[in-house]
């Protein structure tokens, strides 16, 4: 499993600005309403927020960012990072996920996390109050998650999303709840926990990792197990072998019965979604799914042209740019020959190989990434937003 | 993720203005141009072009290979300097009417500090911003698709005249528009007309009024009121579309400078002297642009190119054209920033999506590449340059200089001819 991004739709964003007198009636709307114009026409042919950011990134009405606070290692690859969100932020329900944008070697890399703090902004688990908090383990070629556990600094400033997902709990609170996570899809549940123990009076948790000393989270969950809160069953690579479902019976013998929320990797999730389909309760399971990075590179492949639905074959000589128009897509295009990027259009998901320097771009957020269609061939597959 | 390049294992099939291997064998350039004038190219054979090529090639990959945070830094400290050089320079004027012994000082250091500021907009940001220079950066804000100039002229008909056009054709007659801009002479191959003995005037008002020329010349006005009665509704619809654009344009950005931020300025008396600000600082953003940009192109050495000597040209033909069509400018680090280093304006149409902090050091090896293959590398101070193109303005306004005929009586028979044309329209 790679960068856990979130195999999901992208959940709609930038409507998050309330703009200055928008609603508000009478005078004192109009008011404000006419200073917003003037505003405007002072700006242009930038907007205001553009000179407003450079005062404070993260006033209310401000896209939304955040200031890192504190990166606390976890375990030997993993770490928590505490992040104080700007005015503008909305709150979470636990179990949901956040889009990070963050710059490494000056470019922009957005990715998904799951919160880990507590909802109503109180400390817990050495959060400092109003700060909200991702964990995420560093996977080698993970370029996010590296740098977030191994470079990230105090004081950087980050892109934010607000929280979207709906691997959330239900409510009320089930009665029996088993939660099912292996190595990073402890964060997800951890939220859950940090949030609403206190109202759950039956779970069990099996959770899976390479070896002891890579469980996340581990002492705050012997804690719990300790204190009788929660039954907790290590699975441990090393001294047990990966999990293999059919043990489920002898690690929580009434899990057919219990609501579950299960986060892991991908062939864990296949696996236990045959597993409960089989044993007639697929409405019981709850899956958070992180994708691991999609193409592997190649060398040709498939062009998919979503919104007009139009999908090609072109080899690996073949610009996008011709391939889309030799089908009947409308393109836009320029000098052809990439210096002048009029061509440029976004491109949602695949890999690409620059035909004139054979360079290969593989996209690997959820964050549609603009790029030149005239110079550069399918590599695998690709999906552009046209 | 960007993985380290490898040259893909077959070139063919690839459209050949991508790499520089043709498929078919080039051809060898001629000893004089269709002009007569030497073909400064003419000494290299097709396989030593392809061996530019291959080292331009490389060199874009190892400086492309290398961006990072130290770049990112730095067009976003242009960008924060800039903002706060224009707040400063507003916030200035807002006081410029107050007299201090008989002069004004606020209303000169803000107008000092809103041209550099309409420059730096202009140049060293929207320039390369629109050029691609940052998209790498992946910030949607810094991002060729997304980046509005403060300029008279619509980004996206910028892009199309400037980055399409005249990047992919530079110095071809007859496709470079940039050529002096359908209203200027300043090649000897360009065919004289009667239009060009008032070119010195032409030129002047062209750079006085350069952000408007721009925006006419972006939107293919003169074509337009030339060709308009044979155009067909759907392009004379466009045209419309694009001349409302630019309109709008043109309003908002005058509101800004001529009426909204005089009208905050009049609470301190000040509205008159912050329009004359305004005006002068528009002004001087004019002149200095057109100044540095007729530097690009024009001045005395630079290659021009015939229209069918780009038929088929492979990307290391194109590498060799742009190297001989582009001249720079020397001088000051200072200077290089306030030219958007366009004063590197070689390096530049080599290269126009590298980002600009990278033309001073790559510089060097380019001259070097270029004075080892006995190619001249076109350079000067701004006076010796822009010097040279306005005395070009000068001479070129009459024909070229032919044996045996006086260019007075070329000139007397021109007019006599457009004389005699005009009045046989009229008649018909």
């Amino acid at each position: 499993m790679t960068a856990p991004s979130i195999d999901r739709a992208t959940p709609d964003r930038g409507a998050t600005r309330p703009r200055l007198g928008a609603h508000a009636p009478g005078p004192l709307g109009g008011l404000a309403r006419g200073a917003r114009k003037v505003a405007e026409a002072l700006a242009t042919p930038l907007v205001p927020a553009d000179y407003l950011d450079l005062f404070d990134p993260m006033r209310a009405g401000a896209d939304l960012r955040g200031r890192i606070v504190e990166v606390r290692p976890e375990t030997a690859d993993a770490a928590t990072v505490v992040i104080r969100p700007g005015r503008g932020w909305r709150g979470h329900v636990p179990g949901q996920y956040i889009r990070i944008g963050i710059e490494i070697d000056g470019v922009r890399h957005w990715r998904a996390y799951s919160l880990t703090h507590r909802a109503d902004g109180s400390p817990a688990a050495g959060i400092p109050a109003g700060c909200i908090a991702i964990t995420t383990k560093a996977i080698p070629d993970g370029k996010v998650s590296s740098h977030l556990v191994r470079h990230a600094a105090p004081g950087t400033l980050v892109m934010l999303d607000q929280a979207t997902g709906d691997f959330t709990l239900t409510s009320p609170a089930p009665a029996k709840v088993l939660f099912l996570t292996a190595g990073s899809g402890i964060t997800p549940v951890m939220g859950m926990l940090r949030n609403h123990l206190p109202e759950l009076t039956d779970v069990a948790h099996v959770h899976c990792a390479p070896t002891e000393g890579d469980v996340i989270f581990r002492h705050e969950l012997t804690g719990h197990h300790d204190s009788g809160r929660i039954a907790l069953t290590l699975n441990l690579d090393d001294v047990h072998g990966v999990l293999d479902l059919a043990r489920l019976d002898g690690m929580v013998p009434d899990w057919r019965e219990r609501e579950t929320w299960l986060c892991g990797p991908t062939p864990l999730l296949d696996a236990a979604e045959k597993h409960w389909a089989n044993a007639g309760v697929p409405d019981r399971l709850h899956v958070e799914r992180f994708r691991p990075s999609v193409v592997e590179p190649g060398e040709g492949g498939t062009v998919t042209f979503a919104r007009t639905g139009r999908v090609v074959d072109a080899d690996g000589s073949t610009a996008i740019l011709d391939a889309g128009e030799e089908s009947g897509v409308v393109m836009p295009s320029g000098c052809r020959m990439g210096i002048c990027f009029g061509c440029v259009v976004p491109m949602r998901s695949g890999a690409i190989r620059d035909l004139r320097t054979g360079e290969v771009t593989v996209h690997e957020s959820d964050e549609p990434l603009p790029v030149q269609t005239c110079v550069n061939a399918v590599a695998g597959a690709c999906e552009i937003d046209l | 993720m960007t993985l380290a390049p490898e040259r893909p294992t077959t070139a063919k099939g690839i459209d050949p203005r991508l790499r520089v291997e043709s498929d078919a064998p080039r051809p060898q350039r001629p000893a004089l141009k269709k002009s007569g004038r030497p073909n400064p190219a003419a000494h290299l054979t097709p396989e030593q072009i392809e061996g530019i090529g291959r080292e331009l090639d490389a060199l874009r990959a190892e400086v492309m290979d290398s961006r990072g945070a130290r770049d990112a830094a730095y067009i976003r400290k242009v960008i924060k300097a800039q903002r706060y050089i224009e707040m400063g320079s507003r916030a200035a004027l807002l006081f410029s009417g107050v007299k201090v012994k008989g002069v004004r000082p606020l209303w000169w250091v803000g107008t000092a500090g809103l041209s550099v500021a309409k420059i730096l907009e202009n140049m060293e940001i929207g320039h390369n911003v629109m050029h691609g220079q940052w998209d790498w950066m992946r910030d949607p804000k810094i991002h060729s698709t997304a980046w509005e100039w403060d300029n008279a002229s619509p980004s996206s008909q910028w892009k199309h005249s400037h980055n399409e056009i005249h990047h992919t054709f530079t110095n071809v007659l007859g496709r470079d528009n940039d050529l002096g801009y359908g209203i200027l002479r300043v090649d000897e191959d360009q065919r004289w007309t009667p239009f060009y003995l008032f070119q010195p005037i032409w030129h002047v008002g062209n750079a006085l009024l350069f952000e408007y020329s721009i925006a006419a010349y972006d939107l293919e006005l003169g074509a337009y009121m030339a060709k308009k009665d044979r155009m067909s509704e759907e392009q004379k619809a466009e045209f419309k579309n694009n001349a409302d654009e630019v309109v709008a344009k043109i309003k908002r950005q005058a509101t800004r400078d001529y009426v909204v931020h005089p009208a905050l300025a009049a609470v301190t008396g000040s509205a008159r002297t912050t329009l004359t600000a305004n005006l002068v600082a528009n002004l001087v953003r004019n002149v200095w642009t057109n100044t540095v940009i007729i530097c690009g192109h024009f001045p005395p050495g630079i290659a021009t190119f015939e229209k069918t000597s780009i038929d088929g040209e492979t990307r290391g033909e194109w590498y060799l054209r742009q190297m001989l069509g582009s001249g720079n400018i020397s001088g000051t680090k200072a200077m290089h920033v306030m030219t958007g280093n366009l004063s590197h304006q070689i390096e530049h149409h080599l290269f126009p999506d590298m980002p600009s902090n990278r033309y001073a050091e790559i510089a060097p090896r380019i001259r070097d590449l270029m004075e080892r293959h006995d190619l001249p590398y076109v350079t000067g101070s701004l006076w010796k340059q822009a010097g040279s193109v306005y005395w070009k303005v000068v001479e070129l306004s009459l024909p070229n200089k032919v044996e045996g005929r006086r260019r007075r009586d070329i000139v007397k028979l021109e007019l006599t001819k457009a004389w005699r044309k005009k009045k046989r329209a009229r008649r018909a």
